[in-house]
C-alpha cells in the first residue's frame, strides 16, 4: 500500500518509504470466549477481497475446510473432552497472525514480494511473488497458500487497504458478537488482559492472551479461555521461525547466490563459446 | 418477546432452551455476550445437542427431544420445594390465591372434560369459583386446597429430579445444577431471561412448553422486569409483523379472534370477545374490543360500514372450521381446494411430510407462485431424480410464476422479535420483470374488482365496497399502507369526560389506540400498531439511539407496539404496595405519588396507583397473570408432559398405564395421518430438525457465499451411535422415517450423546434443514421428507422437532 510506510521488504536492501508521521502499531484481538463460529468474518473477507472459494462436498461446520488462496480466514472447530467428561467445542478463527518478526518475509527470496508496514501489518505484494513457497516454510502458523490459478502466495492482508483509509478490517466490521476487535496494539493488549481477568473471575483459571514472544509478538492476538493449551485450538504453543529460514538467510543464501553467480557466468561462457540458440526450422514460435 | 433484544443485556442469568440463539440469531446474540461481559451474567444452555450456544455457555445440560415440559415441571417442583419463589410478586401479581371450581380435576394424565372422539376438552370446569357478582373467590393465605397455589403444588410434585432424569435423560446432578441456577433468580435483585425459538414451538405441545416457562418466570417474579420476560426469538426478520397483521386465518389484525359460524351478528360476536371483569377495580383492557374491531371495519369498508349494517360484519368470512396451513393442505389433499396462491411461501420445503404435500399440490388445477426466485414448490412437478421423483406427465397443475422483488428491493417495515417496528428503505429496484408484492396484490385486486363490477356475482359487496383509496390503486405505496394501518380520525374525536374538548381533529392521524372509538368516528387497520404513523410522522423511521434509561429502552428508535412500550407488564417491575422498583438500578417505571412514569411507557393507566388495586396484567379480566390458565389452552390449564407423537419410549413415563395419554390427547392430528406415524421398533432413534448459522431457511442455498461456507447436506450423530451402526465421519447415510427417506453425509460428533431414559438408551439424529433441489449449494433432500404431519392444538405448528427415524450406511 503506497499510503502506508514500509518497515521491511523481502530480499531487498534499498531503503523503504519512511516519510510519514509515525504510524502506531495496530492489532486485531480475537476473543474466543465470545466467538460463536458464525463465519460472518469469513463471508465478509471473501466479499471485501473479491474471493470465492469452492462449493465443496465436505460436510459439517469446518467449511471451507482449510485456508486457501480464496479463503484467507476459516473457522476451526475442535471438540475437546475434559477430564470430568464435560465437553468443550473450541472454535477458532484461523488466518495470518501478522508476526512482528515475520518468518515469511525472512524466508522470501523475491524482492518486495512481502512487506511489513510500519503499523505491523505483513502484506503479500502479489505482483512480486515468484511462487517459490518459501513463505510457507517460513511461517510458524502454516498460513500462506499458493494459488493453483496464478502460482502466487496469498493470505490475510489484515485489510491493509481498509486500514490505510481508517477503516477496520472487514472481518471485524462483520463480527456480530464483539469477538473481533481492532485498534492500537497496546490498547488491544490492555483489552485482552481485561478479558483474561474477566474469564479468570468466571472460573476459567487458565485463560490467557496469546501474543507469542517467539515471533516478537503478533498483530493478531487471541484471548484463549484455555490459555494453558493453545494446541487444543490448533495453535503452536511456542511458535518460532524455523531454524532453516535463518540458515537460508544467514549462510545458505550467500552460498546460493554464489552458486547462482557461477551459473550465470557459466551461461555467459557457454554463449561466448557456442553462440545464441537458433530456432529449428519449422519449430514452434 | 415480552421484552426486547437490547434488554437481554440487563439479565443476570440467560437460559437458552428450545432454541439456539448463537446459531440462529447471531446478531441478537451480541446482547448475550454484552450481559456476560458487563453484568457478569451466566449463560445456561439446555439442548439435545451441544450447540454453538453451548460452546460459549457457563453450563450445558442435555435433554431428550420433546421432554421440555418434564424438565421445566421439575424446575417448578424444585422451586416450590426449596422456596425459590418471589412470594410477594406471586401473591400480588398472579392468580395463585384464586379458587378453582370443585369439579376441576386431573386424573391419569387427563384433565376434566375430555372428549376422546373429538380429541378436545370441554373446558367448563377449568374455571374460578365466582361470587354473586361474577368475581373470582380468592384465599390470600394460599391454604385453601382449591386455590391455584395448592393445585399447582400438587400437580408438579410428581416432577421429581428422578422423574426428570427418567423422562428427559438429563442426569440428575446436571438437572439440579440448572434448577439451582434458575432458582437463584427468585430474589428481587436477580433477574433471569429465557430465549427460546422453534425448539419449543415445533412440538405437538409447543404452546405448553412456553407456558411452563412463563409459569417459572412468574414464580421467580421475572415478568415485566428489565432483563427478564419470556422471549421468543423470531426466525424471520418480519415474522413478528406477519403474526401481528393476521396472516393466520383464525385472527384479525392485532390478535382479535376472527368470527366463526357461531357469530351470526355483530352483537353476538362482540359479546363473545369482550371479557367481563373477574375481579373488581381491574383495567380489563379487553373490554375495548368493540373499539378496535369497529375501527378495523371502518378501515376496510369506510362509509359502507355503518351501525345500521353491523359495521359490515356480514362481509367478513365466518370460519366453519380451521383454515390454518396444516388444515388447508389437508383440504387440498382431499381435493376440496383446487386453486392456490403462494406468496413468500415454499410449502413443499416448509411443511411436514413432503410426500403428502407434493401429492396434494399435484391435485391443484392451478398454482400461482409469487417469489423472487425459483423454489422447490414452484418446481414440485419437475423430476429431480431421487430428490423429487415425480412424473411430470401425471401432474396437470398449471403453475404460474410471478416474479417478485425481495425485501431489499422494497421499502416498508420490519417488526422484530422485540415488537419494534422499523422502517426500511429500498436498496435497489427488482431486476427484470420483478414487481413488488404490493404491486402484484394491487394488480390482482383491481382486476378482480373490475371483474365483479362487470359481471356481478353471488356476493360482490365485500370486494366492491372494500376501501382501496390509494393514489395508484394498482400499486399502493408502503407509506400509504402504514398510514392506513395506524389509522385516522374520520370525525372529530372528543374527550369522553368532556365532549366539547376535541382530542383529534377529523382527518388527522391517530396518536394511539386510546383514541379508538366504537361509534364509527375512527379508522385503524391494526389497533396494536396505532401510533406508528401519528401526526408526528413515520415513527417507525426514527433512528435516535440515545438511551437516557441506561437499560436500552431507546424510546425514540422506531416504534414498539403497543404504544411504544418496550417491556410488557412493566408495572410488575415494582413492589405491589409502594410502586417502587424491585431493583432501582434496573427500573422500568415507578409510581411518583401521582402517576406512573420512568424509562418506559407504563403498561397501566397512568393514574392507577398502588392503592387502586389494579393489577399489572391488564390483558386478563382479573388483572393478574394466570398460573392456572383457565380455558386459554387446548390441552389443559396446567402443562403436563406428553410424549412426541413418535416416541422412542412407546409409553408416557408419567402415565405408563394410560395408553390414551402417551401423546398430547388434544393435539391436532388428521385421521388420514394416524397411520403415518412410526414406532420405535422399526425407527428407534429420536430425530430433530434445525437450522445452521450459515443458511437462512431454504433461501440462501441460492447464494454462492452461503453455499461456500455450508455447501452440502449432512446429518449429525453421536460417536456411540456411529460405532453401533459402523458409520464413519463423512460417510453417506440413509435416514428413514415412516414417511420417507433422505441421504446425506454423516457428521459424527461428541456433541450428541446417548441419553439414559429410565434404563432405555436414546440416541439422537440431528437433521439440518437447509438443502433442497434448487439453488447453488450442492443439491440435497428436503428434510421434511421425514417429518410427521401433526401439530400443536393451539397454534397448529407442526412437530418438526421430535420424531423417529432409522439410520444406516447408504
Amino acid at each position: 500500500m503506497q499510503s502506508l510506510d514500509v518497515q521491511k521488504r523481502s530480499a531487498t536492501t534499498t531503503a523503504s518509504p519512511q516519510v510519514r508521521v509515525a504510524e502506531e502499531p495496530v492489532a486485531k484481538l480475537i476473543d474466543i470466549s465470545k466467538c460463536i463460529g458464525c463465519k460472518a468474518c469469513q463471508v465478509a473477507c471473501m466479499q471485501w477481497n473479491d474471493l470465492r472459494d469452492e462449493i465443496t462436498s465436505h460436510p459439517g461446520y469446518n467449511n471451507p475446510v482449510d485456508l486457501s488462496d480464496q479463503s484467507w480466514t476459516v473457522m476451526r472447530f475442535a471438540e475437546v473432552e475434559g477430564k470430568d467428561g464435560r465437553l468443550e467445542w473450541l472454535i477458532r478463527k484461523d488466518g495470518c497472525m501478522h508476526c512482528e518478526d515475520p518468518g515469511c518475509l525472512k524466508a522470501c527470496p523475491a524482492p518486495g514480494a512481502i512487506v511489513k508496514y510500519a503499523n505491523g501489518i505483513v502484506d503479500f505484494v502479489s505482483e512480486n511473488c515468484i511462487g517459490c513457497g518459501y513463505c510457507i516454510a517460513g511461517c510458524p502458523f502454516n498460513v500462506p497458500r499458493i494459488s493453483k490459478k496464478d502460482n502466487k502466495a496469498y493470505k490475510c492482508s489484515l485489510c491493509s487497504d481498509r486500514i490505510a483509509v481508517g477503516q477496520s478490517p472487514a472481518c471485524v466490521k462483520a463480527c456480530p458478537t464483539g469477538s473481533l476487535m481492532f485498534g492500537a496494539k497496546d490498547e488491544m493488549v490492555a483489552r485482552g488482559a481485561k478479558r483474561v481477568n474477566d474469564l479468570k473471575e468466571r472460573g476459567l483459571a487458565q485463560a490467557a492472551l496469546y501474543d507469542p514472544p517467539g515471533v516478537g509478538g503478533t498483530h493478531v492476538m487471541y484471548v484463549l479461555p484455555r490459555g494453558d493449551r493453545p494446541d487444543l485450538y490448533g495453535l503452536p504453543v511456542d511458535p518460532k521461525i524455523s531454524p532453516w529460514v535463518s540458515l537460508w538467510k544467514g549462510i545458505t543464501k550467500p552460498l546460493l547466490a554464489i552458486g547462482l553467480g557461477l551459473a550465470v557466468l557459466g551461461a555467459f561462457f557457454h554463449y561466448v563459446t557456442r553462440g545464441p540458440k537458433e530456432e529449428e526450422p519449422g519449430g514452434k514460435s | 418477546m415480552t421484552n426486547h433484544w437490547v434488554d437481554i443485556k440487563n439479565a443476570d442469568l440467560i437460559l437458552i432452551m428450545g432454541g439456539n440463539a448463537a446459531e440462529a440469531h447471531p446478531c441478537g446474540f451480541k446482547w448475550v455476550t454484552e450481559a456476560l461481559e458487563h453484568r457478569k451474567a451466566k449463560l445456561v444452555v439446555v439442548d439435545p445437542r451441544f450447540t454453538r450456544s453451548a460452546a460459549v455457555a457457563d453450563y450445558y445440560a442435555p435433554i431428550r427431544v420433546g421432554t421440555d415440559i418434564a424438565f421445566l415441571g421439575g424446575v417448578i417442583n424444585y422451586m416450590l420445594a426449596n422456596n425459590k419463589v418471589h412470594m410477594d410478586y406471586v401473591k400480588a401479581f398472579t392468580n395463585a390465591s384464586f379458587l378453582i371450581r370443585e369439579d376441576y380435576d386431573f386424573k391419569d394424565g387427563l384433565f376434566s372434560g375430555y372428549d376422546e372422539a373429538k380429541r378436545s376438552y370441554d373446558k367448563t370446569t377449568w374455571a374460578y369459583q365466582l361470587d354473586k357478582e361474577g368475581y373470582a373467590l380468592v384465599d390470600e393465605t394460599l391454604e385453601n386446597p382449591r386455590c391455584v397455589w395448592q393445585l399447582m403444588k400438587s400437580h408438579f410434585s410428581r416432577y421429581t429430579p428422578e422423574t426428570v432424569e427418567k423422562v428427559c435423560g438429563t442426569p440428575k446432578d446436571q438437572f439440579l445444577k440448572v434448577a439451582e441456577m434458575i432458582g437463584s433468580t427468585s430474589t428481587p435483585d436477580k433477574v433471569m431471561t429465557i430465549c427460546y425459538a422453534l425448539g419449543w414451538t415445533q412440538h405437538s405441545k409447543g404452546s405448553q412448553n412456553i407456558r411452563t416457562m412463563a409459569m417459572i418466570q412468574l414464580l421467580l417474579g421475572n415478568i415485566g422486569r428489565a432483563g427478564g420476560g419470556v422471549n421468543a426469538l423470531r426466525g424471520h426478520s418480519n415474522v413478528q409483523g406477519i403474526t401481528d397483521m393476521c396472516t393466520f386465518s383464525a385472527n384479525l389484525p392485532g390478535y382479535m379472534v376472527a368470527p366463526t359460524d357461531a357469530d351470526t351478528t355483530f352483537a353476538d360476536f362482540a359479546a363473545r370477545r369482550t371479557p367481563k371483569p373477574l375481579r373488581p377495580n381491574q383495567m380489563n383492557f379487553g373490554q375495548n374490543f368493540p373499539k378496535w374491531f369497529v375501527s378495523l371495519q371502518k378501515t376496510w369498508y369506510g362509509d359502507a360500514a355503518v351501525k345500521e349494517n353491523d359495521w359490515a360484519f356480514d362481509w367478513l368470512p365466518k370460519r366453519d372450521g380451521a383454515y390454518d396451513v396444516m388444515d388447508t393442505f389437508e383440504r387440498i389433499h382431499q381435493g376440496k381446494i383446487n386453486g392456490f396462491i403462494m406468496q413468500g411461501f415454499n410449502p413443499l420445503a416448509a411443511l411436514p411430510n413432503k410426500k403428502k404435500v407434493g401429492s396434494a399440490m399435484a391435485k391443484l388445477k392451478w398454482l400461482v407462485v409469487i417469489e423472487p426466485l425459483k423454489t422447490e414448490s414452484s418446481e414440485f412437478w419437475k423430476n429431480y431424480g431421487e430428490l423429487n421423483n415425480v412424473k411430470p406427465e401425471d401432474i396437470q397443475t398449471e403453475v404460474i410464476r410471478l416474479p417478485a422483488g425481495c425485501f431489499a428491493e422494497d421499502p416498508g417495515t420490519f417488526t422484530n422479535s422485540g415488537r419494534v417496528i422499523q422502517w426500511h428503505w429500498a436498496g435497489a429496484e427488482p431486476p427484470g420483470e420483478g414487481k413488488s408484492d404490493r404491486e402484484i396484490i394491487g394488480q390482482i385486486f383491481t382486476r378482480l374488482r373490475a371483474a365483479y363490477a362487470k359481471d356481478g356475482g353471488k356476493f360482490p359487496d365485500p370486494i366492491l365496497k372494500l376501501t382501496w383509496a390509494y393514489a395508484n390503486p394498482a400499486h399502493p405505496s408502503a407509506e400509504e399502507l402504514l398510514r392506513e394501518i395506524n389509522g385516522r380520525a374520520l370525525k372529530d374525536v372528543t374527550d369522553p369526560k368532556d365532549p366539547t374538548k376535541v382530542l383529534v381533529t377529523a382527518g388527522q392521524q391517530l396518536p394511539g389506540f386510546a383514541m379508538l372509538r366504537d361509534d364509527g368516528s375512527t379508522a385503524c387497520g391494526n389497533w396494536i400498531y396505532c401510533g406508528v404513523w401519528s401526526q408526528a410522522g413515520n415513527n417507525s423511521a426514527r433512528r435516535d439511539a440515545s438511551d437516557p434509561s441506561g437499560i436500552g429502552n431507546t424510546l425514540n428508535w422506531g416504534f414498539a407496539w403497543p404504544a411504544n412500550r418496550r417491556v410488557l407488564y412493566n408495572r410488575a417491575n415494582t413492589d405491589p404496595k409502594t410502586g417502587q422498583p424491585w431493583d432501582p438500578k434496573r427500573a422500568g417505571i415507578r409510581w411518583t405519588g401521582s402517576a406512573w412514569a420512568g424509562n418506559d411507557i407504563p403498561d397501566i393507566a397512568p393514574a392507577l396507583g398502588p392503592d387502586s388495586g389494579a393489577g399489572p396484567f391488564i390483558m386478563t379480566a382479573e388483572g393478574v397473570a394466570r398460573l392456572f390458565s383457565l380455558g386459554g389452552m387446548a390441552e389443559g390449564p396446567f402443562p403436563e408432559h406428553y410424549e412426541p407423537f413418535e416416541t422412542p419410549l412407546g409409553v408416557n413415563p408419567m402415565h405408563p398405564n394410560n395408553p390414551k395419554v402417551v401423546s398430547n390427547p388434544a393435539a391436532r392430528v388428521f385421521k388420514s395421518d394416524m397411520g403415518s406415524f412410526g414406532k420405535a421398533d422399526e425407527f428407534p432413534y429420536a430425530a430433530t430438525t434445525y437450522r445452521l448459522t450459515e443458511h437462512f431457511h431454504f433461501w440462501t442455498k441460492n447464494v454462492e457465499l452461503n453455499a461456500i461456507v455450508q455447501p452440502v447436506q449432512f446429518v449429525e450423530i453421536g460417536e456411540d451411535l456411529a460405532k453401533e451402526k459402523g458409520i464413519s465421519n463423512g460417510q453417506m447415510v440413509k435416514v428413514r422415517s415412516n414417511r420417507g427417506e433422505i441421504k446425506a453425509l454423516a457428521v459424527v460428533t461428541k456433541r450428541m450423546r446417548a441419553l439414559d431414559c429410565g434404563g432405555k438408551k436414546v440416541h439422537h439424529v440431528g437433521i439440518p434443514i437447509h438443502w433442497g433441489f434448487v439453488g447453488v449449494a450442492k443439491p440435497g433432500y428436503l428434510a421434511n421428507e421425514l417429518t410427521p404431519y401433526v401439530a400443536d392444538a393451539n397454534t397448529q405448528t407442526p412437530e418438526y422437532k421430535a420424531f423417529l427415524v432409522n439410520i444406516e450406511k447408504a
